[in-house]
């Protein structure tokens, strides 16, 4: 569903931010992306997103290469693969349901199926009560399970989670990775960045890709294999 | 898709009116300007093809032109593709006819021992043909023959008015474009100005898989828009001018339906244009 084959990427001013990078992510997946900051962990999901391309090598994602996808597919690839950081990006102007219908609205969904869509959703992350909030009116954990909603709104099959959890408590930590955990249980792969090392420790059992300057150093599941 | 690209543009005009009103109010006063030189270079155009009806090339003929010599140059010149027909007036014919013309005046005309006038050839030209250049190269070719004296055809009004479209054309054209490019940079600013302003919701847009036509639309609606909402606020501006002008310099024609669509459409154009270089430039940053 993912694969990275021989992936290097350059900035100009900035040098090498990937380097000889390959793996593959399978369907239904969730995978730890860990490593510390600069470490290329952002550059991986900006190329899987293909907001960025490869200075040399290939990034396959569901069936688009990075060789051959053309601009207007890119618009097609995003509904499958969605994105939640570390700042939420929420718009500051509209409420929770609002933000969530947004997505809808831009992706072209009609409006008959926007508003009982938004509420399931909301109701998924646990945030019924809150749909007529803005974003500042909410705490921290609340803010990202609206940007979780939103990022499921088109019915995505991989999340990419850019240290979702950066800014956020233990607990509202504790309660969004639940939240993937159990997204990724209904069978969409996730891909978590993050450089909180407990929570990786803590979910032995979840396969970790750790990068440090632009190498990737460890794929657990090859360790296990 | 099209009422959310709508409704994004309108939203855009209540966030920044005075831009808009502004970017409408510089494409008005172009097409103000060009709309003014136009009913000038229609009214020219409209005076240059009544007398265009009329004119004439006058070959005066030689006092010892042989008749058959006449005939035959009438004849020829008669076959010219630019000539409608020509018609032979001999002296006499010439004689009579200034004085009735002359009127009052006949009797120093009729008291003359000898007649004055010469004979002539009166040539009139193919409707479409009386142009500056067709009557002259006529002119010239009639003026080769040896019966020929001097032929006279107005070149000097017939270049002024001639000259007098161009102008009137080529004014409209370069105050035109120069005030369309002023315009055209407003409406840049104001679109860039929208983008900036929205700049959070279209890396969303993108984000979550917009197509990069529904992230330009109501960008390209709100250019369109203001360019046809200031097609709509000259064309009243210009009719009141029109009829201040007519009612108290001179009667003047009004320009014909096709000309004020065309410009209605035209500011439509350049406000499309302005935005889509806008979008190119700064969406590409965000």
């Amino acid at each position: 569903m993912i694969r990275f084959d021989h992936v290097h990427k350059e900035y100009p001013r900035v040098g090498l931010a990937l380097n000889d990078v390959s793996f593959e992510i399978q369907k239904g997946e969730f995978v730890f992306l860990t490593g510390h900051s600069g470490a290329g962990k952002s550059t991986i999901l900006r190329l899987i997103h293909m907001a960025d391309w490869p200075t040399s090598g290939e990034v396959r994602v569901s069936g688009f290469s990075s060789e051959t996808i053309r601009r207007r597919e890119i618009a097609i690839l995003r509904r499958k693969v969605s994105f939640i950081f570390q700042d939420f990006r929420l718009l500051p102007d509209r409420t929770a349901a609002e933000n969530v219908a947004f997505a809808l609205e831009v992706t072209g969904a009609h409006r008959s199926v926007i508003h009982s869509k938004v509420n399931r959703l909301l109701a998924q992350v646990g945030l019924s009560t809150k749909a007529g909030a803005y974003p500042n009116e909410l705490s921290g954990g609340e803010r990202q399970r609206v940007a979780v909603a939103r990022a499921l709104a088109n019915d995505p099959i991989i999340l990419l989670a850019d240290e979702p959890t950066g800014n956020l408590d233990e607990r509202a930590t504790r309660g969004v990775f639940e939240l993937l955990r159990d997204i990724n249980a209904a069978g969409m792969a996730v891909l978590f960045a993050t450089h909180d090392l407990e929570l990786v420790r803590a979910n032995p059992h979840i396969r970790v890709l750790e990068l440090e300057h632009g190498r990737l150093i460890r794929d657990s599941a090859k360790e296990r294999a | 898709m099209l009422p959310y690209a709508l409704r994004e543009a309108l939203n855009s005009f209540r966030r920044a009116p005075l831009l808009v009103g502004l970017s409408a109010g510089m494409i008005a006063l172009s097409l103000f300007v060009v709309g003014l030189f136009g009913i000038a270079a229609y009214n020219v155009d409209h005076v240059l093809r009544r007398v265009e009806e009329r004119v004439e090339i006058v070959a005066y003929l030689r006092d010892n032109a042989r008749a058959n010599a006449i005939e035959l140059a009438r004849n020829e010149i008669a076959m010219y593709p630019e000539v409608l027909d020509v018609v032979y007036i001999s002296r006499e014919q010439a004689l009579e006819i200034a004085r009735q013309e002359l009127g009052e005046l006949h009797s120093m005309v009729v008291e003359l021992d000898v007649n004055p006038l010469p004979a002539s050839l009166e040539v009139r030209l193919q409707p479409g043909l009386r142009d500056a250049r067709a009557v002259r190269d006529v002119a010239d070719r009639i003026a080769a023959y040896p019966i020929v004296e001097e032929v006279l055809y107005g070149q000097d009004w017939l270049d002024k008015i001639f000259l007098l479209r161009r102008i009137a054309g080529a004014a409209a054209g370069v105050l035109g474009g120069a005030f369309a490019v002023v315009a055209a940079l407003i409406i840049g600013a104001a679109v860039r100005m929208a983008i900036f302003a929205r700049r959070d919701e279209i890396t969303i847009m993108r984000l979550v898989g917009a197509t990069e036509s529904f992230v330009q639309g109501p960008f390209l609606i709100e250019g369109l828009l203001t360019g046809l909402l200031g097609g709509l606020i000259a064309l009243p501006a210009l009719f009141i001018t029109y009829r201040a002008l007519s009612d108290s310099v001179f009667a003047l024609e009004w320009m014909p339906d096709l000309w004020i669509l065309g410009g209605i459409l035209g500011g439509g154009l350049v406000g499309l244009l302005a935005s889509l270089l806008a979008v190119h430039r700064h969406l590409r940053a965000i």
